[in-house]
């Protein structure tokens, strides 16, 4: 599985994702820039202009209408994919280190950073699918995180609770409705920042990665750590593959170390692990700096991976990917 | 068991202080106010003379006691029995200075005036102190004997059925002994935290495991791995074992302080000011302890102080447990005689410019000598106009065995082959203008009737390594060129192989160059502890790490004949391997397997260790963050006769059947168990979906049942996307005209 390089990002990315149909890959870097691409060829469609700082976050709605970004210049921007119209910008005291759409699309999220003076929270707006309808600029909910800053978070399935992965290490669920707190859960280490949150596809578990060098397969409904991947890196990213069983964690020396270390020391590399028994399957080698955020195909057929050395690697799987079968998998199909 | 000094804190918050009886702490520790007599001393033990002989015996004392200090003017006092006329045996001496007291104590206590008087010299503040009524107890109570208690079998681990190895591993905080799996997970034994400050040493027949904490050196062992003896020596940095375990060396950098405000267990003022402690390991007691020599300084060629490197293990054990030595730098060689410690003939002896010095590891059997005998080889530098040399000398009766002049001498390593059957002094020769270097070995074959020298010369590089191949006759070096001043990189280096030439009847002859391999980076030498294989690596080096394999007694096809046929050695290269960031290497001690290990001692990348066969097979790698020692637990020598191993050798065929039947019964289990549990892990997790699945379906969760797809209303609207696919076959350029 020979790689497509998309270098169209002059610094490192920041968060790289598939539309709903993954024909298209959006990509965010510190360079200001969201970029479009073109996923079976790595050609690029568009970019999208407006941002004043670096980025760190983007989602596309279901429909691949709606476009969200956020970033370091203290804004959260919609935009329209097709026409990379700016349909509506909220301002914000800090910056904003997530955003996500709902499973539906008509509500969309947004962590936002702890300053000085500023506590970290999350809010949520209502959103109109149609792209030429005004947006609103009044938060339907706005969840205060007093505790620990929010640095991850997402909508469950039907939008029923915002699950938020935390700086201490813990993982809560909120109500999707009233912003209650109804749980929180210690999933990794103490005081290890947690770096992704990614969903399964129907977003009953999802999985955590964090500094602790270790990812987690936790349930939606409980918050119970299903299963766990260690590594001997701290990561930065993990996603869930569909059709295979299997979870691909990224990571890496962190950036600030990354000059005083060879590209061998540094560990800059995707690692496959098999979802249901967490063996470790196999690694993608490729990028110089560390993996700052990997996501899958919706269809499973391929992922890519943004990296702090400013390229996305585009890999789609092979043959082989698909007919690896453990022995004990290969009887169940067969039953 | 707390695995460390029983200084832990209470716990208990609420206690009453007032009791606890704290008055034999209180005596103990009794805060002496100074009394005004730390200047007296008390001698006893002289002898009994009449009045008119008393002056002469003060004149004859005094000359001993003005050795150490100033005796006041009239400050030897000595009483009169009224009765008998005579002195009473002792006298009270006052000096100048309490210092000169303390010292007067230290050195003449115990010093004798003829054969039947030994002069004893206390302070008087402590005969008040001990020695006042009340004090000693009238009536002789018998000593209180410990009642026998049964001792944990310290050698039960040789007992596994399987015949398997330890292992004692250091990573973080953790020390934990292990059986060896091969391709399988350790299996613990042990595991504690913080079970020693600085790092974990084995005894050298694996009896005990030794922490090093900043109080002292602590042995463990047996089933339970307890404490089996502690060794208080405060700041202690290193230790050594005797060969037998007999014995124990300590050292620290500090010199120790042992005096009333700092008392240490076990030890007394004698120890005061001194480095090195040798203990009995069986008593816990030590026996004699030394203070650190001063190293003459020495200057480079450009005339800067060369640094000091310590010589380690400092004394030196001879193969039976039976002498220690230290050698005075330049000077002498002093050798003590256990268990007594007691300097060998009274004397040091004394070797002029005497530059280092080397045991034979074991005891040698040199022909018609019929006598105990132990040797060690030493070797001075060129003084003036005499020639370096090498000498061989036998002790006890420190006879000069062999001797061999050299010149040009740069610098002389000893290396013992481990039966003692040849020492080779590799000696590092310079040119007449000084500029280049070009190594000799003079091989002394121990053994044969006048200890023949062999000289190796055909060797034009360096040798930066050396190693004899265990219970054997060939050896490994690596040479090296000119190192080409301030270059970045290493020059290249080369291995050269060495075996002794088949004689009629099996002796070996002379010692021939076998092979080289030339244009590596290689710098180390591991021989299995059995001899026949051997590991060369490169450790240390930031972009080679590479280690090879060999077999210096292949099985060759019978028809396959060349020049190498008529040495004793078949050289065969197996496997090669690469270990990122490797820092130690080391054989188990049967010679099956080879552990490679980056320590962060070193550096704090890729911590981890690989486990190797004796082939070069890779069988196990692990990463363990700050992963610091993985030693093998040597085992002590065989119990069996060589009769009784050749009987063994010659039927290896049906041990390994039986072996290799096991081994295979061991992996079928072992794979049955992990496919059960993994189909034990993929059913929960296909019931824990299907459950999650018809939670959905309840909730109408019709989006995310679809896989995160949001059904958009069919508007008959199709796009026909056409896709081209432009595929390249083949490019060839052609030059036109």
């Amino acid at each position: 599985m020979r790689p497509i390089l998309l270098s169209g990002h002059e610094r490192a990315l920041t968060q790289v994702k598939y539309n709903a149909d993954g024909d298209i890959i959006f990509s965010v870097s510190k360079d200001h820039v969201v970029c479009a691409w073109f996923s079976h060829n790595g050609e690029r469609l568009g970019t999208y202009h407006g941002h004043q700082g670096a980025l760190w976050t983007v989602d596309v709605d279901p429909t691949s209408t709606l476009l969200a970004t956020g970033g370091a210049d203290n804004t959260m921007r919609l935009w329209e994919v097709k026409t990379g119209k700016l349909l509506k910008t909220w301002d914000f005291e800090t910056s904003i280190k997530r955003v996500e759409f709902s499973p539906d699309g008509r509500q969309l999220l947004g962590v936002t950073e702890k300053r000085s003076g500023h506590l970290g929270s999350i809010v949520v707006y209502e959103i109109d699918p149609d792209p030429q309808a005004e947006q609103t600029s009044e938060q339907s909910l706005r969840i205060v995180c007093d505790e620990s800053k929010a640095t991850v978070a997402g909508f469950s399935y039907l939008a029923q609770m915002i699950i938020a992965g935390h700086e201490d290490g813990t993982v809560s669920q909120y109500d999707g409705k009233t912003g209650e707190l109804l749980y929180n859960a210690p999933v990794h280490e103490p005081d290890m920042q947690i770096t992704d949150l990614q969903w399964a596809p129907d977003r009953t578990y999802f999985i955590t990665a964090s500094k602790d060098k270790t990812a987690k397969l936790v349930v939606t409904e409980s918050l119970e750590v299903l299963k766990s991947y260690p590594t001997d890196t701290p990561l930065n990213s993990a996603a869930i593959t569909p059709v295979k069983d299997y979870v691909i964690l990224g990571g890496g020396q962190a950036a600030m170390d990354v000059t005083t270390t060879s590209a061998r020391q540094g560990k800059f590399e995707a690692r496959f692990y098999h979802k249901v028994f967490m063996e470790e399957i196999g690694r993608v080698r490729g990028h110089f700096g560390p993996l700052n955020y990997v996501a899958v195909h919706p269809q499973g057929t391929g992922y890519c991976s943004g990296g702090e050395d400013g390229y996305v690697r585009v890999h789609h799987f092979d043959k082989p990917y698909f007919d690896f079968l453990y022995e004990v998998e290969r009887e169940q199909a067969n039953l | 068991m707390a695995p460390s000094y029983e200084n832990l804190p209470l716990e208990d918050e609420e206690f009453d202080e007032s009791q606890i009886d704290f008055t034999d702490i209180e005596e103990q520790y009794q805060v002496r106010l100074d009394e005004g007599l730390d200047a007296f001393v008390v001698i006893d033990g002289l002898p009994k003379v009449p009045d008119d002989s008393k002056a002469k015996l003060v004149k004859f004392v005094l000359r001993k006691l003005n050795s150490v200090g100033k005796v006041k003017e009239d400050g030897v006092f000595m009483p009169l029995n009224d009765e008998t006329g005579q002195t009473e045996g002792f006298a009270f001496v006052e000096y100048n200075a309490p210092n000169e007291a303390i010292a007067a104590v230290k050195q003449l206590n115990g010093t004798p005036l003829d054969r039947r008087h030994t002069m004893a010299v206390n302070k008087l503040t402590d005969i008040d102190r001990y020695g006042r009524e009340g004090r000693i107890d009238e009536e002789y109570h018998e000593p209180h004997i410990e009642p026998f208690h049964e001792k944990e079998h310290l050698r039960s681990w040789l007992g596994d059925p399987e015949g398997r190895d330890q292992i004692a591993m250091y990573r973080g905080e953790k020390v934990g002994v292990f059986w060896n799996n091969k391709e399988d997970t350790p299996e613990p034994v042990v595991d504690r935290d913080n079970w020693t400050e600085a790092f974990i040493q084995w005894s050298p027949q694996g009896t005990y495991l030794t922490s090093m904490h900043a109080q002292g050196v602590q042995l463990w062992g047996g089933n339970a791995w307890s404490r089996q003896k502690r060794f208080a020596h405060p700041g202690v940095n290193l230790v050594d074992f005797s060969p037998y375990e007999n014995y124990l060396t300590t050292w620290s950098h500090r010199p120790l302080q042992v005096d009333e405000n700092h008392p240490v267990p076990s030890l007394s003022l004698e120890e005061d000011g001194k480095n090195y402690i040798i203990w009995d390991i069986a008593t816990g007691k030590p026996i004699r302890s030394f203070a650190t020599l001063d190293v003459p300084t020495s200057t480079d060629a450009e005339g800067n102080p060369v640094k000091k490197k310590m010589q380690w293990p400092t004394f030196k054990w001879s193969s039976d447990d039976k002498y220690v030595a230290r050698m005075t730098q330049g000077q002498s060689i002093s050798v003590y005689e256990l268990p007594r410690m007691n300097l060998l003939d009274k004397s040091s002896i004394k070797v002029e410019g005497v530059m280092d010095f080397e045991w034979a590891p074991a005891t040698p059997k040199r022909e018609s000598i019929r006598t105990y005998e132990q040797l060690f080889c030493y070797w001075t530098p060129e003084l003036g106009s005499n020639p370096a040399k090498v000498g061989l000398m036998s002790i006890p009766s420190k006879e000069i065995v062999r001797t061999r002049n050299l010149f040009n001498v740069s610098d002389a390593k000893l290396h013992w082959q481990s039966d003692a059957a040849y020492v080779c002094v590799k000696v590092d020769r310079h040119s007449k203008s000084k500029k280049s270097l070009a190594t000799n070995l003079e091989i002394f074959r121990v053994r044969e009737k006048g200890v023949p020298v062999e000289v190796v010369d055909s060797i034009k590089d360096t040798v930066i390594n050396f190693a004899w191949e265990p219970k054997g006759n060939r050896f490994v070096l690596i040479t090296t060129g000119e190192i080409p001043a301030g270059a970045a990189v290493p020059p290249k280096t080369a291995i050269s192989f060495f075996a002794p030439e088949k004689l009629k009847g099996g002796a070996p002859g002379n010692f021939r160059h076998v092979r080289t391999v030339d244009k590596v980076n290689k710098n180390a030498i591991y021989w299995s502890p059995k001899g026949r294989f051997v590991c060369v690596a490169t450790i240390g080096s930031q972009d080679s790490m590479n280690l090879d394999f060999w077999d210096l007694s292949f099985d060759k096809a019978k028809e396959d004949k060349d020049e190498t046929k008529d040495l004793m050695a078949n050289l065969q290269h197996m496997d090669q391997a690469d270990h990122y960031g490797v820092t130690d290497i080391e054989w188990d001690p049967t010679g099956r397997y080879v552990v490679t290990v980056a320590s962060s001692f070193r550096h704090t990348m890729e911590n981890g260790y690989h486990l190797y066969d004796f082939k070069g097979t890779l069988l196990r790698e692990e990463h363990i963050d700050r992963f610091k020692q993985f030693l093998w637990r040597p085992r002590p020598p065989t119990l069996l006769s060589k009769e009784e191993q050749a009987e063994i050798r010659k039927n290896l065929r049906n041990y390994s059947k039986v072996f290799d039947e096991q081994d295979l019964a061991k992996k079928n289990t072992a794979n049955r168990e992990i496919i059960e549990a993994r189909k034990r892990l993929l059913e929960e997790w296909l019931a824990w979906r299907e459950s999650q699945i018809e939670m959905l379906k309840e909730m109408g969760a019709e989006i995310e049942l679809n896989g995160g797809k949001v059904q958009q209303e069919e508007d008959g609207d199709v796009e026909e996307v056409e896709e081209i696919v432009e595929e390249i076959i083949e490019e060839t350029e052609e030059v036109v005209g």
